[in-house]
């Protein structure tokens, strides 16, 4: 029975460790447009998607540690940063004008309801997800600790050598 | 059993064969642990348990094979954690769909959430911190026919911990960017027009009253944006539901809420307004708590972040309220006088909630009210205060390797109404939050609250010091000390030391502690957790 169990678990690993793609799901821009998750791409280069939310503090330290840095990751691998807000209809209005003030200059969308968060099996904020240039996840982390997006860049580097 | 084990993974074997082959096919999925156990605490009233130790788990499988998903969650709750209803205690499979998706139709089967506009009209969502989980079971679609134009409709009955709930709920939403549709390029205002007509059905069971088997709210909203103002209203109008809620009240609900917004080069605000009388919206009359309901009418109060501030946090009044909030962010910019070296961002925001204004009618004998219990008129405000709150917050980088938040707050929770007992709790709490980053991925955090009361329990100090190494680990140490208690042998320390390590999505937390009797809160949707004392542990995953 144990075997079995063990069995089944690493088939499953196989098949879910074999490069990911993002699905496709209806999330909105800050001024309230549809988009769909399936548009995004970033032509060849690597991708950062982060789910984060304002209330969130380990989220928004992430986001602003990669917006210090940004222009220069960009400038050595050409990876485009996207911020997913998971902030409800409470506080999707502050998101806005909460971006505006922390300077950020990635792009950010807006997931109130979660489906972009369940789609992609986010259990808890901050989630970062790196996809290669043609759009497989191949690093994920949950929770942010100051340094971890060094950890980051390590891989995007990887990715654009 | 074993036959069926066998036949499930002959099944994954295929499709993972399958999913090599070509390779749109994929598993993904995640787990979350959480458990605790409970032990006697004669100062706090913290209570053991028969089980010794409580635990909820789920676990999500998704398989995607291109226009086709489907997806399941098993749940377990040996039994339920204290502050979430036990009548979650057991396993069951209460999430199971499939869902078909072309380039303009999506179509589910099963178990689904969804939101039309801001969720006054309808929300289902779940939040496992809350115990809420207001999943439909039935078919929802969402239709794109052309560019800027989306349907939904849906037809289904709700989950109720493990049981799905006795109404029927249809919905149907309709949205339209004129910008997109008629190709108004040129046009610098954008104009998203939306509507709502959500309606439940539940038998007539009652013997002495003549109850609305049919219930219909209908909503309209707009959202405008031109430069960086936006405007975004929605307005909701429920026909009668006599509930126990709204102790079976025959009057109709409405319901407004409306933000403008502004966002500069480096700064911007919010001003937000909502007015709401009778507006609690279930798929069961009898419904309490925060079960089968439909829709969802978020606070408009200030969602905090840190634990003294939010102590006294406000819920949604849903038979009627009358709030407004504000809220400035503004950046000094690097090399000015206030920005310094770094730059500087100050937040200040009010909010604040009144009663709506209302005048009793007569009953109609001895026995039964009037219908419509009071009378209102649309937009009114009451003398009652409920709930009000201001903060400034200022965030200061003093140095490459030192970072700082300054926390100022005023809060007034009016716990006679919201509660029913202790009058007016008025609070003054002051933060401070300081990270040194003591070397390249090791950073030490501290964080000091205090908060100044007179009523309740009185004042609070509390400490924690935090030191983590990127990517892997953390461990924390928290105190909050009720020095001000009037009742002296109440003066107690909760204390609480937890340690985590973190690799890539996997993550496993350890605890050791004593929690105090506290609220929680997300999006103005609260639940109580009793005091404890007890290890407790945490483990997710996603794959």
């Amino acid at each position: 029975m144990k075997k079995l169990a063990i069995l089944l678990f690493g088939l499953l690993l196989k098949t879910c460790l074999w490069g990911q793609k993002l699905p496709a799901v209806e999330i909105k821009t800050l001024q309230g447009k549809n988009v769909n998750t399936s548009m995004f791409t970033n032509h060849g280069k690597p991708m950062v998607i982060s789910f984060w939310a304002t209330w969130c503090k380990p989220c928004v330290k992430e986001l602003s540690a990669i917006n210090e840095n940004y222009p220069n990751w960009q400038k050595a691998t050409g990876v485009t940063v996207i911020a997913i807000s998971t902030d409800d209809s409470r506080s999707q209005s502050r998101v806005g004008p909460f971006v505006t003030s922390k300077g950020w200059t990635f792009e950010v969308y807006c997931d109130p309801n979660g489906d972009f968060k369940r789609a992609m099996n986010v259990t808890n904020v901050p989630h970062t997800f790196l996809l290669d240039g043609n759009g497989n996840i191949v690093y994920q982390h949950t929770s942010y600790v100051d340094g971890d997006e060094e950890v980051l860049y390590q891989k995007i580097k990887e990715l654009s050598n | 059993m074993k036959k069926y084990i066998y036949a499930l993974i002959s099944m994954l074997i295929a499709l993972s064969v399958d999913a090599q082959e070509d390779p749109k096919g994929q598993f993904s999925g995640n787990f979350q642990i959480d458990g605790q156990t409970y032990s006697n605490d004669s100062l706090t009233g913290a209570e053991e348990v028969p089980e010794k130790m409580l635990m909820n788990a789920y676990g999500n499988l998704r398989y995607n094979y291109g226009n086709l998903t489907l997806g399941i969650r098993f749940e377990a709750y040996l039994n339920t954690l204290q502050g979430i209803s036990k009548k979650y205690d057991g396993t069951g499979i209460p999430y199971k769909f499939f869902t078909y998706k072309n380039e303009e139709l999506e179509i589910t089967a099963g178990n689904f959430y969804e939101q039309f506009g801001t969720g006054m009209a309808l929300r289902a969502y779940e939040d496992k911190m809350l115990g809420i989980d207001n999943a439909f079971e039935g078919v929802l679609t969402r239709y794109n026919p052309i560019h800027g134009v989306f349907f939904k409709g849906l037809v289904g009955k709700q989950r109720n911990y493990f049981e799905l709930g006795p109404g029927i709920v249809r919905g149907l939403d309709g949205e339209i960017n004129l910008n997109e549709t008629f190709a108004l390029d040129s046009l610098e205002t954008q104009i998203i027009l939306g509507g709502s007509l959500v309606s439940k059905f539940q038998p007539d069971k009652n013997p002495t009253l003549i109850l609305p088997e049919n219930v219909l709210l209908c909503a309209g909203r707009i959202q405008l944006q031109r430069n960086g103002l936006g405007l975004l209203t929605e307005y909701a109008y429920k026909i009668n539901d006599p509930s126990a809620d709204n102790r079976y009240n025959y009057q109709p609900g409405q319901a407004i809420l409306s933000d403008l917004t502004f966002n500069g080069s480096h700064y911007g605000f919010l001003l937000g307004f909502k007015w709401l009388n009778n507006m609690s919206f279930r798929s069961d009359r009898s419904a309490q708590e925060n079960q089968l309901l439909i829709n969802y009418l978020p606070s408009i109060a200030h969602n905090h972040i840190y634990s003294f501030a939010a102590m006294y946090p406000y819920a949604t009044q849903l038979n009627g309220e009358a709030g407004a909030r504000a809220e400035v962010f503004y950046r000094f910019q690097r090399e000015t006088f206030l920005g310094g070296k770094y730059g500087t961002l100050i937040t200040l925001s009010y909010s604040r909630v009144n009663s709506i204004d209302t005048t009793n009618l007569p009953m109609l004998d001895s026995v039964y009210p009037h219908p419509s219990h009071y009378k209102t008129t649309f937009l009114s405000i009451g003398n009652t205060r409920y709930y009000e709150d201001f903060l400034i917050e200022i965030q200061k980088k003093i140095s490459p390797t030192i970072n700082t938040t300054w926390h100022l707050q005023y809060t007034a929770y009016n716990r006679q109404v919201l509660e029913g007992k202790d009058g007016m709790i008025e609070a003054l709490i002051g933060i401070a939050d300081i990270t040194f980053r003591l070397r390249p991925r090791h950073s030490l955090r501290t964080e000091f609250q205090y908060l100044n009361t007179k009523q309740d329990f009185g004042n609070w100090v509390g400490a924690t010091v935090e030191y983590t190494v990127s990517p892997h680990f953390f461990v924390a140490v928290v105190d909050q000390w009720n020095f001000g208690n009037p009742n002296p042998e109440k003066q107690l320390h909760y204390y609480m030391a937890r340690a985590g390590y973190t690799r890539g999505a996997n993550r496993i937390q350890i605890g050791y502690g004593r929690q105090r009797l506290g609220v929680i809160c997300i999006g103005g949707v609260c639940r109580v957790v009793p005091a404890s004392t007890g290890f407790n542990f945490s483990i997710s995953s996603t794959f």
